[in-house]
């Protein structure tokens, strides 16, 4: 091959993802052109009901999408229970807007408190799993995590918190059990969870912490901190042959995010009024859901992740013929993105019949791919 | 004081004795080599010197430091850094990146800066891009900056491995089989490329190699292991000139 | 709450950890030798419940019929899963296997909720024992408690000579510690592991067979929970490690027996697991286990 046919032919060579200014431009343009296109939709009433109630729901996945890559994409981990860290923000964020609703009666200074709460309380959770687990070498996160969530939810089911004038009452049993004074409230009701919440989501907050999410993500990956995440990632002994610290960068991921999960959670748990823990919206369903969206839009991808959630969020509105099988489908999805994407011989067959290469070498003339 | 001093380290893996009573004296800014049949242990060595696994008796001393026993990130913060036998690039990043990677722990700046974009950010990444340009420049790979890693020719990959480890800014430098799978032309320019580095880093460099031309070439004392043991130790010439050691060469 | 009530919570846990000993084998074995942790794994126990359910109630063939049956067909069930989904990213990073072996495991529990319905079928015991009375009627072992402890065992000293005895045996045993190596010598790396999964699969059959057998109910999910807690068994026995496998079962199934008895049966579960979070913290290569070095 001549020097000139080389050339033309790398400038088609993958350069690296996630990485230029270009990129992020457009995943930017791309998330004000959603806000625009939705405000000029609300301001127009040309929207149903039906999707102005999905828009709070759209903006928490796109939240949980971007945060779980940042384990599974950006880390290169699995992580199986980010339901779970939703779930312990939703609560953590409840109980507090729910404790606080008469001290800080304003809305607007409570609710970001609650979201900074939630997701504190869950990074702390991502903090003690990842200190457990990160350390070592191996599959475990994939089980741990799923065992957190679950555990989450089964501790959630029976804890029983209610207040009075003596103050908090704790009980895993029973509200009776909080044996609580004349005037005393149950704060979190069991498996009846908490109910009462101020409704304080709403689209415009949500769409704002979808940005924060992303603006996050992008300049943790773009920087030097990233990089280390990244090279972790891609080759941990040659990381630690670099004087890498590898549990801290891992921990470091891990607990941003957990954190966003957590901050997720709370935006859902500010959405309803009454927010319980169901295998349905905290279980490994959920963290199965989230994982497709990751694994469809692109693991290691921002954009990616956002894109899918909002089209896998929005699509099964539009098919509900095909509800029934939306899981199964999703499986499928699950199967067959890894095996395009990750097989050795289908990556070389792609890399070699690429659009872009076929094109270059047309341009030079005959070549041999 | 020499660069590396190595006391009698030995390591057994279950039962085989890998490495045994093996000692080294190498001073600064000298181009050492370690040559030996295959499996003679060679790279384990290396994997001794930079903490991936720990002695089980024997001293290692960096310019008078005892680092035996140390974590591969703390013997790297000490100052020796090193290439792999089968090259260990960070492959889904660039190139540039992969250097500015090694700069990890010459130019710092908090994550918390990293994520609000203070001024350490730009000012600090500014820094770190002139300097890794600088390190491709030497290695003739800055104008592949933004390539993914994955998609340099095999050539190329093993001399962004050596700028990576560069980038770290040892003291000693272990390259492992560096012009393994390279032809006569891209061995001569690595010769080349190494004793650049040599001089203008005030480096001293440690190298595993099979190719004879490259080793008479630019080594200037060589050991000679076989089955774990120092066979012959010394001046390159006298070293390749030893019968022990074409012995144990030729018997292969 | 006497000695005879201990007793028998820990012999119905051994039992129950028999089952997850048997499940945790074919984990560790793939861990072992395929090095992949096969989510699926669970799934193919629900699996084998429902063929042997199709084989008794569908089909009206007698018990011990359907238990070949039902090996069949989970033997098949893994091999295919091997060869299709696993086998084309044996080189591919370990992340992209562990997801799709998610996709595997959530495939099969969606495929039987289409196929079944998510409502519960009843399970017809296979075990034909009657419940054996010791010490005066204190202390009651059921017939399934017994037939699934013998049964475990006789699997362990089958499996353990298999490994130790015959080629496949020790080619599996070669391909665990090299797989490079293991061609070189002329074994055959792709037979080897299929090999493997077909082995764990029948075994998860069995344990599928007496899980319904020992917890009547059936559904698409029955698999999930015990498949993740044979994991915590495997690794607290040490993942790779046969007699571990069988060690981490029995003792977790006391563990979590003891603790339904004598905590709570809501908090068994978290108990469980928190036992996976302490091995992790103190011992993460298990009772058993051996140290995995990684070729640099």
């Amino acid at each position: 091959m001549d020097k000139d046919k080389k050339n033309l032919l790398n400038r088609f060579a993958r350069v690296a993802p996630a990485a230029t200014t270009k990129s992020n431009t457009i995943t930017y343009a791309i998330l004000i052109a959603g806000f625009l296109a939705v405000q000029i939709m609300l301001s127009t009433g040309n929207i149903s009901s039906l999707w102005k109630g999905l828009l709070v729901p759209l903006c928490i996945y796109a939240i949980l999408a971007v945060s779980l890559n940042l384990t599974v994409g950006i880390l290169g981990e699995l992580s199986l229970g980010h339901a779970g860290f939703m779930c312990v923000g939703a609560f953590a964020g409840a109980f507090f807007s729910l404790y606080f609703e008469k001290t800080i009666p304003y809305a607007w200074l409570r609710f970001p408190l609650a979201l900074i709460v939630g997701g504190l309380v869950s990074a702390l959770f991502g903090a003690f799993i990842g200190v457990t687990v990160l350390r070592l070498r191996g599959d475990y996160l994939a089980i741990v995590t799923l065992a957190f969530g679950e555990i989450v939810k089964n501790i959630v089911n029976i804890l029983y918190i209610g207040r009075d004038s003596s103050g908090l009452h704790f009980s895993t049993e029973s509200k009776i059990a909080l044996n609580l004074k004349e005037g005393g409230e149950v704060l979190v009701n069991g498996a009846q969870g908490i109910s009462g919440t101020p409704k304080d989501s709403n689209f415009y907050i949500a769409i704002f912490l979808v940005l924060v999410t992303v603006i996050v993500s992008l300049n943790l990956i773009q920087s030097r901190t990233g990089r280390a995440i990244m090279a972790i990632r891609d080759n941990r002994i040659a990381a630690e042959s670099i004087g890498i610290n590898i549990t801290r960068y891992k921990l470091i991921a891990f607990v941003i995010s957990s954190f966003f999960a957590g901050v997720a959670g709370v935006l859902y748990a500010h959405n309803l009024s009454t927010l319980t823990a169901t295998p349905k919206n905290f279980g490994y369903n959920m963290s199965i859901i989230i994982l497709v969206f990751v694994v469809l839009g692109g693991i290691g991808s921002i954009r990616g992740s956002i894109i899918a959630a909002v089209i896998l969020t929005a699509l099964p509105e539009a098919l509900r013929q095909l509800n029934d099988y939306r899981m199964l489908i999703y499986a499928v999805v699950l199967i067959l993105m890894m095996l395009l994407t990750s097989d050795p011989r289908i990556a070389a067959f792609r890399a070699k019949y690429s659009p872009k290469r076929l094109w270059a070498a047309r341009k030079t003339g005959k070549e041999n791919l | 004081m020499p660069v590396l001093e190595v006391k009698n380290i030995s390591i057994s893996f279950g039962g085989l004795k890998a490495v045994d009573h093996f000692g080294i004296k190498i001073e600064k800014g000298q181009l050492y080599g370690l040559i030996g049949p295959n499996g003679a242990g060679k790279t384990t060595v290396f994997n001794l010197l930079t903490g991936v696994y720990k002695p089980n008796e024997g001293r290692i001393y960096l310019n008078g430091v005892d680092i035996t026993g140390k974590s591969s990130i703390n013997i790297n913060k000490s100052g020796v850094a090193r290439t792999f036998q089968n090259i260990r690039l960070f492959r889904d990043l660039s190139v540039l990146d992969n250097v500015k990677v090694g700069l990890h722990n010459q130019f710092k700046y908090s994550t918390v800066s990293a994520i609000l974009r203070l001024p350490a950010y730009f000012r600090t990444e500014k820094a770190m891009n002139a300097r890794a340009l600088e390190l491709l420049k030497v290695f003739d790979l800055d104008k592949e900056a933004s390539y993914l890693a994955s998609n340099l020719p095999y050539g190329k990959q093993r001399k962004l491995e050596i700028a990576r480890a560069l980038a770290t800014n040892p003291k000693l430098l272990l390259l492992d089989e560096p012009a393994a799978g390279m032809n006569p032309n891209e061995t001569a320019e690595l010769m080349n490329t190494i004793r650049f580095v040599r001089d203008n880093f005030d480096m001293t460099i440690l190298l595993i190699e099979h190719d004879m031309r490259l080793v008479s070439g630019i080594c200037e004392e060589l050991t000679v292991l076989n089955f774990g043991q120092v066979l012959a130790q010394g001046k390159t010439s006298e070293v390749l000139n030893n019968p022990a050691v074409i012995t144990a060469y030729l018997g292969e | 709450m006497g000695l005879l009530d201990f007793l028998t919570y820990v012999v119905t846990g051994i039992s129950l950890g028999s089952i997850y000993a048997i499940i945790a084998l074919g984990y560790t074995m793939v861990y072992g030798i395929a090095k992949m942790l096969n989510f699926a794994h669970g799934d193919i126990i629900m699996v084998g419940g429902y063929a042997s359910f199709i084989a008794t109630s569908n089909l009206g063939l007698p018990s011990y019929a359907s238990i070949p049956i039902s090996m069949a067909v989970c033997t098949l069930l893994g091999v295919m899963i091997e060869r299709f989904a696993y086998r084309p990213l044996r080189k591919a990073a370990p992340l992209a296997v562990l997801i799709t072996a998610i996709g595997v495991s959530y495939l099969l529990q969606n495929v039987a909720l289409l196929i079944f319905g998510a409502s519960p079928k009843s399970y017809t015991s296979m075990v034909t024992l009657p419940t054996q009375s010791l010490a005066d009627g204190k202390l009651t072992i059921t017939g399934t408690t017994i037939v699934t402890i013998a049964v475990s065992v006789v699997i362990m000293i089958g499996l353990t000579i298999f490994i130790k005895k015959t080629k496949s045996g020790r080619a599996m045993l070669a391909v665990s510690e090299d797989k490079g190596a293991a061609q070189l010598m002329g074994v055959n790396v792709n037979r080897t592991i299929a090999l493997t999964f077909a082995i764990g699969s029948a075994l998860a059959a069995i344990a599928g067979i007496l899980l319904c057998s020992a917890f009547p109910t059936l559904t698409p999910y029955t698999g999930a929970m015990p498949g993740i807690k044979a994991f915590v068994a495997a690794v607290f026995g040490g993942i790779g490690s046969i007699p571990g496998a069988m060690i981490g079962g029995i003792l977790l199934g006391v563990i979590e027996n003891l603790s339904k008895a004598y905590i709570s049966s809501q908090m068994s579960d978290a108990i469980v697991f928190s036992v996976l979070i302490l091995v992790l913290l103190f011992k993460p290569t298990g009772i058993m286990g051996k140290k995995i070095t990684e070729k640099v």
